[in-house]
C-alpha cells in the first residue's frame, strides 16, 4: 500500500483527476454531459472488475444490480416524491439486497453456471419492468420529477467526485489483504480454502461491494438523466458494454476499467459523423485490443513499466 | 400446434449447433445470432436483388453462414485459444467478449449495407393447405420437415461415421483424442463446419418463416443461449427437448394469454431449472 503513494501510477491518477476537475472552466456543456455519463459508466465497469478480476466470478448481469438501484430510486421519487438523496441511498441499499438474493444461491454453482444465472436475472428484471408498466413506465421509461442539478458543471463535478472516491475505495480494497484473499480464491479456490480463508464469505463481500457501487451509480445516473428506461440501465447490451469496457481497460486493475469506459463512450461520440459505422469501428478496435493486448490499456502500460 | 412445432424445430436447429460447439471445444459463441441473420440476409439479397432463384439463394445463404462460421473460428476463437498471454482460466471470458464484439461487427455491417428493415426470404414452397380444418402455410410444414431431416442427418453423422465418433470423443476427453493420434484442430474445423451449415439452414428458414432484420441478432443469440442452458450445456439431446419445451411454451402463451408475455413463462422455467438443477435437464457437471 505504502509503495502505491510514491508510485508513478498514483501521481498520474492525481494529475488526471486535477486536469479533469478544471474542465468545466473551458469546455462546452455538451462535452461535460458526455463525460458525466462516462464517469458513471466507469464506476459500473470498476464494480464489475472487482467481481471478475479479483473474485474470479463472471457476472454477465451487471445491469441487474445497476437496474435495481436505478429503478428503486426512480420509482420512490416518482411515486412517493421522496427527496433525491434519500432515494439514491435507498436505491443503493435495494441493489445490495438484490445482490445478496442473487449471490446466495448463485455462488453455490461454479464457472459458467454462475454467469448464466446472472444473465437470466437481467432478463427477468427486464420482463418484470415491462409487465408492471404502471409502476415502472414499461418500455417507454419512467420520467422522474427531480434531478440533482440542472447545471452541467455541477453534475460533472458530482460525477467526477463520485468516480474518484469510488475508484479510491475499490482500488484500496483490491490492494488490501481482503483483495489478495479474493484474488487467491478466484485463482485456486481449493488452496485458498485450505489456507483457512472463508472463500464464500469473501466472495459474498465482493458481491455486496460491487452491488453497492453499481446501485449507487445507477441511481445517480437516473437523477442525472431525469428518466429511467430499460435501454439505458437494464438492457443486456448495456451490461455487455460494461464488460467490454472492463476488459478493454485492463482487467484486475480496477482503474483501467474506468479508462476503458471513458474511452468507449468518448470514442462512440467522436465517430458519430461516420453514422452507422461508429459501433462497428468501436467494436473492431475493442476486438483488436482483446486479441493483441489481452491485458488491456492499463495492463499493457503497467507491464511495460515493470519490464523497464 | 403446427405453428408451435415449426418454431420449436427451428429453435432446435439453431440451438443444436450452438451446443455442439460448446460440448466439443468449450466455446460459447455469442455471434450465433449474427451468423444466422447473415445467412438469411444473404439468401434474401441473392434471391430478391440479384434474382438467382430461391433454391440458389438458400444455398448462397448457407454458404455465407459456413464462411462466417470459419471466419469466427480462425479470426477470433483460435487466436484467443492459442494465445500465451491469456491465462487458461480466463480464456472463456475472452472468447465470450471476442465473439460478442465480432457478432456486433457483423450486425453493424449488415445494417450498414442492407439497412435495418426486416427482410423476408422468398419461400421455397408456397401456398396453404388445410390440416384438420386449420389453414396452414405449406412453408411451415416444409420448415418443420427440413429441420427434422437435418437433425436426423446430424444424429447419423455423429453416431454412425468415423468423423462423427471423433467429434463425440473430443467432447468427452480432448486429451485422449490427441493421444490416439487425431489432430484436435481438424476436429474443431469439422465441428465449426457442421455448426456453420446448421446455423445457415436455421437462418434461411427463419428468414422465410418470420423474416429477419439486423435487430434480430440479440434475441436470436439469447434464445439459443437459454435453450441450451435449459437443456444442459453441451448436451445435444437436452437442447432438442428444451427447444420444444420453449417453443410450445412461447406459442401457447402467445395464443392463450397475450403475445406481450410470450417469453416470460420460458424465463420463469429457466430460473426454476437453474435453481433446482443448475446443470440443465440433461447436462453433465
Amino acid at each position: 500500500m505504502s509503495t502505491f503513494f510514491t508510485s508513478r501510477l498514483f501521481f498520474i491518477s492525481i494529475a488526471l483527476v486535477l486536469i479533469a476537475a478544471t474542465l468545466p472552466l473551458y469546455v462546452s456543456g455538451y462535452v461535460l454531459g458526455l463525460l458525466t455519463v462516462a464517469f458513471y459508466f466507469g464506476v459500473f465497469a470498476m464494480a464489475w472488475d472487482l467481481l471478475f478480476g479479483f473474485a474470479g466470478e463472471v457476472n454477465f448481469g451487471p445491469t441487474f444490480l445497476i437496474g435495481v438501484g436505478a429503478y428503486t430510486a426512480g420509482i420512490l421519487n416518482a411515486q412517493f416524491g421522496w427527496s433525491v438523496y434519500l432515494c439514491i441511498v435507498l436505491g443503493a441499499l435495494a441493489s445490495v439486497i438484490a445482490g445478496l438474493v442473487l449471490a446466495l444461491p448463485a455462488l453455490r454453482v461454479r464457472g459458467p453456471y454462475f454467469g448464466l444465472t446472472t444473465l437470466v436475472a437481467v432478463l427477468m428484471l427486464q420482463n418484470f419492468i415491462v409487465v408492471f408498466a404502471d409502476l415502472t413506465g414499461g418500455e417507454i421509461g419512467l420520467t422522474i420529477p427531480d434531478v440533482i442539478s440542472i447545471n452541467a458543471g455541477t453534475n460533472y463535478w458530482i460525477a467526477l467526485g463520485f468516480m474518484t472516491i469510488s475508484a479510491a475505495i475499490l482500488y484500496g480494497l483490491s490492494q488490501s489483504p481482503i483483495g489478495l484473499v479474493l484474488q487467491a480464491s478466484g485463482q485456486d479456490p481449493v488452496q485458498a480454502g485450505a489456507l483457512g480463508f472463508n472463500i464464500v464469505k469473501h466472495k459474498l463481500a465482493a458481491f455486496i461491494v460491487s452491488a453497492f457501487f453499481s446501485g449507487l451509480s445507477g441511481a445517480l445516473l437516473v437523477f442525472y438523466f431525469g428518466t429511467a428506461s430499460v435501454g439505458t440501465v437494464v438492457d443486456v447490451a448495456v451490461g455487455v458494454n460494461v464488460i467490454v469496457a472492463a476488459v478493454l481497460g485492463g482487467r484486475r486493475t480496477v482503474l483501467g476499467a474506468a479508462l476503458g469506459a471513458i474511452f468507449l463512450i468518448v470514442a462512440g461520440e467522436f465517430l458519430r459523423p461516420t453514422g452507422e459505422l461508429a459501433t462497428f469501428i468501436v467494436s473492431a478496435v475493442a476486438l483488436l485490443v482483446v486479441l493483441f493486448f489481452p491485458g488491456g490499456f492499463l495492463g499493457a502500460a503497467l507491464s511495460r513499466e515493470a519490464r523497464s | 400446434m403446427i405453428d408451435g412445432f415449426a418454431i420449436s424445430a427451428l429453435y432446435a436447429l439453431g440451438a443444436t449447433g450452438f451446443t455442439l460447439i460448446f460440448g466439443v471445444s468449450g466455446v460459447l459463441n455469442l455471434s450465433h445470432g449474427a451468423i444466422m441473420v447473415a445467412a438469411a440476409v444473404a439468401a434474401w439479397a441473392a434471391a430478391s436483388v440479384l434474382g438467382v432463384g430461391t433454391y440458389a439463394g438458400a444455398l448462397i445463404g448457407v454458404a455465407v453462414a459456413l464462411l462466417t462460421a470459419f471466419a469466427t473460428y480462425f479470426a477470433v476463437v483460435k487466436p484467443i485459444q492459442d494465445s500465451r498471454r491469456i491465462p487458461n482460466e480466463e480464456k472463456e471470458i475472452f472468447v465470450l467478449t471476442g465473439t460478442l464484439l465480432w457478432g456486433i461487427m457483423i450486425q453493424e455491417l449488415i445494417a450498414y449495407f442492407f439497412t435495418n428493415n426486416a427482410k423476408t426470404v422468398l419461400p421455397i414452397v408456397e401456398g396453404v393447405v388445410e390440416i384438420l380444418g386449420v389453414r396452414t402455410p405449406q412453408n411451415e410444414i416444409f420448415t418443420a420437415i427440413v429441420c427434422c431431416l437435418v437433425i436426423a442427418l446430424l444424429w447419423l453423422l455423429v453416431n454412425r461415421t468415423r468423423t462423427g465418433k471423433a467429434v463425440l470423443a473430443a467432447s468427452m476427453n480432448p486429451r485422449g483424442v490427441t493421444l490416439l493420434g487425431l489432430e484436435l484442430t481438424n476436429i474443431y474445423i469439422v465441428v465449426w463446419a457442421i455448426y456453420g451449415i446448421l446455423a445457415g439452414i436455421a437462418g434461411v428458414l427463419l428468414g422465410m418463416f418470420l423474416g429477419v432484420s439486423s435487430y434480430s441478432v440479440g434475441p436470436l443469440t439469447a434464445s439459443a443461449f437459454s435453450i441450451v442452458v435449459l437443456g444442459g450445456l453441451g448436451s445435444v439431446s437436452g437442447s432438442l427437448i428444451a427447444a420444444f419445451v420453449v417453443g410450445y411454451l412461447e406459442t401457447l402463451t402467445a395464443y392463450l394469454v397475450s403475445p406481450a408475455y410470450r417469453t416470460i413463462p420460458a424465463l420463469l422455467l429457466l430460473v426454476f431449472v437453474m435453481y433446482i438443477r443448475p446443470q440443465g435437464l440433461l447436462g453433465r457437471r
